[in-house]
């Protein structure tokens, strides 16, 4: 199993650091072995959140005023964070997270 | 991706897609029927335990639920069962014939949040769907559908599904099926023929032939972005380099399983016989216990050996197929799938004697129809 969380990728967003985001409200997510499972109510699409690092990072979202700030809360380290950011930007395109400022 | 599929593999906490065959009642026969519905089954769930298992699938984080039957909308509670399961957080997508939509029903459906509607069909005519289906079966589905969208159930709620089983008869049909899709601003869902229940004895004459598999290989992948499958067909995957949109796995105990009308649960909707019973959600312990316990879907989860498939190139493209088609077949559960791309199953099929597969175990037609006799007075 890889260390960085495998999601679809797409390009990285160079600002999503400074943003605050969240669960989409219509988003469940259930823990399983393999990290967690997160269904869009609205959309009905289901992603695999493929690392328990990822589940961590996405929950505390809410908590914290930036992204920034989240991956230092939950203590993901520096050389990992393009690869979280890259996670989230897909997340976020696929509305299964959302802009809390928008 | 390989390695989801093997955590997938050995099992989920829950499963992700639950079929639940509310009742094994059905206005219409139709002759590839999975579950050989026809006739209510007395020991039928009652609403109240229904409820329960809805209580069960919760708490377990069930995100939606597949209801089928029969047909579903024969059941009384019908309506207070789906907003019982939508109260709940749990998504609800039904498959239905489409007998008992009706204008006021076509309304309550559209009113309803985290619904999915998929009306079954078998051909983009009368004479290709009836066929199948049964008399009358198309105009009753067309009904339905006009119903949804006088309702503007698609505005409100997204598109319905029109869910077709592909045939020999109707592979021809896929574009059309497409257009007529389109025309009511529908997603077209296409799953593939299973040897079960009823289809046990329809399906050798109704199966794609091998050239016509390839049709529907190439039609999804050109197609396929917007289609359906239920990731049923991913046996295909061994006639090219590209893999089919979707879960490349048999998800049979591990990700999906099937509840049927008594509470019974089996691997997956298409293997409704003893040897694939895990347990009843009667029992103590409820679904949770069968799910997470049972003898069989932990022998599932475990890796399966590929058989006589091992040597064979494709395996990883198309993973041995269908469980369920193969049981129905007669054919061993480590072997080619009866519709291997390479042609391994016709000749595995040519070894089966006749009358040597399992049969479906329980039959729920309708007794045949006394034939009128017609009293002359002389």
């Amino acid at each position: 199993m890889s260390s960085t969380p495998t999601l679809a990728v797409t390009a990285p967003d160079a600002t999503i650091a400074s943003r605050a985001l969240a669960l989409h409200p219509q988003v469940a997510l259930r823990p399983e072995p393999f990290g967690a499972l997160a269904y869009h109510y609205d959309t009905r699409r289901l992603v695999f959140l493929k690392h328990p690092d990822v589940v961590r990072v996405v929950a505390a979202l809410a908590d914290h005023p930036t992204v920034a700030d989240t991956l230092v809360a939950c203590e993901i380290e520096p050389q990992r964070w393009p690869s979280f950011e890259r996670a989230l930007a897909a997340l976020l395109e696929s509305e299964m997270l959302h802009d809390r400022t928008r | 991706m390989t390695a989801l599929v093997d955590q997938l593999k050995g099992g989920l906490d829950a499963p992700i897609c639950l079929t639940w065959e509310l009742t094994y009642a059905c206005n219409l026969e139709c002759v590839h029927c999975l579950s050989s519905s026809g006739r209510r089954d007395p020991r039928e769930l009652t609403t109240d335990e229904a409820k329960a298992v809805l209580d069960e699938l919760h708490r377990l984080q069930v995100f939606y639920v597949n209801i089928g039957g029969g047909e579903p909308m024969i059941r009384r509670d019908f309506f207070e069962l789906v907003e019982y399961s939508i109260g709940k957080g749990i998504g609800v997508k039904f498959s239905t014939n489409g007998a008992f939509i009706d204008a006021e029903k076509a309304a309550r459906l559209t009113a309803m949040d985290y619904l999915d509607i998929q009306i079954s069909l078998d051909g983009t005519d009368a004479l290709t769907n009836d066929a199948v289906r049964g008399s009358g079966s198309y105009a009753t589905a067309i009904r339905a559908m006009d119903h949804l969208r006088a309702a503007g159930f698609v505005e409100r709620n997204g598109p319905f599904k029109i869910s077709v089983v592909v045939t020999r008869h109707n592979v021809d049909q896929l574009d059309e099926f497409q257009a007529l899709a389109d025309s009511y601003g529908a997603q077209l869902r296409i799953t593939r023929l299973r040897p079960s229940g009823r289809g046990a004895d329809a399906w050798h004459d109704l199966h794609p032939t091998n050239p016509q598999q390839r049709r529907i290989y190439e039609w999804l992948l050109a197609h396929g972005e917007h289609v359906l499958t239920g990731d049923s067909f991913f046996h295909l995957n061994a006639l090219g380099d590209e893999n089919l949109p979707g879960l490349n796995l048999c998800g049979a105990g591990r990700v999906v399983c099937l509840i049927d009308p008594i509470g019974d649960v089996y691997a997956c909707p298409f293997v409704i016989h003893d040897e694939f019973l895990a347990g009843n959600v009667r029992e103590p312990g409820g679904f949770t216990r069968v799910w997470r316990e049972s003898d069989l879907f932990l022998g599932l989860r475990e890796p399966q050996s590929a058989g006589a498939c091992a040597s064979c190139g494709s395996f990883d493209a198309c993973q041995g197929g269908c469980m369920a088609a193969k049981f129905f077949t007669g054919l061993p559960l480590d072997g080619p799938d009866p519709e291997c791309v390479g042609g391994e199953g016709e000749l595995a099929l040519a070894g089966v004697g006749t009358g040597t597969a399992p049969r479906p175990m329980a039959d729920h037609s309708k007794p045949p129809r006394p034939v009128p006799v017609s009293l002359v007075r002389k």
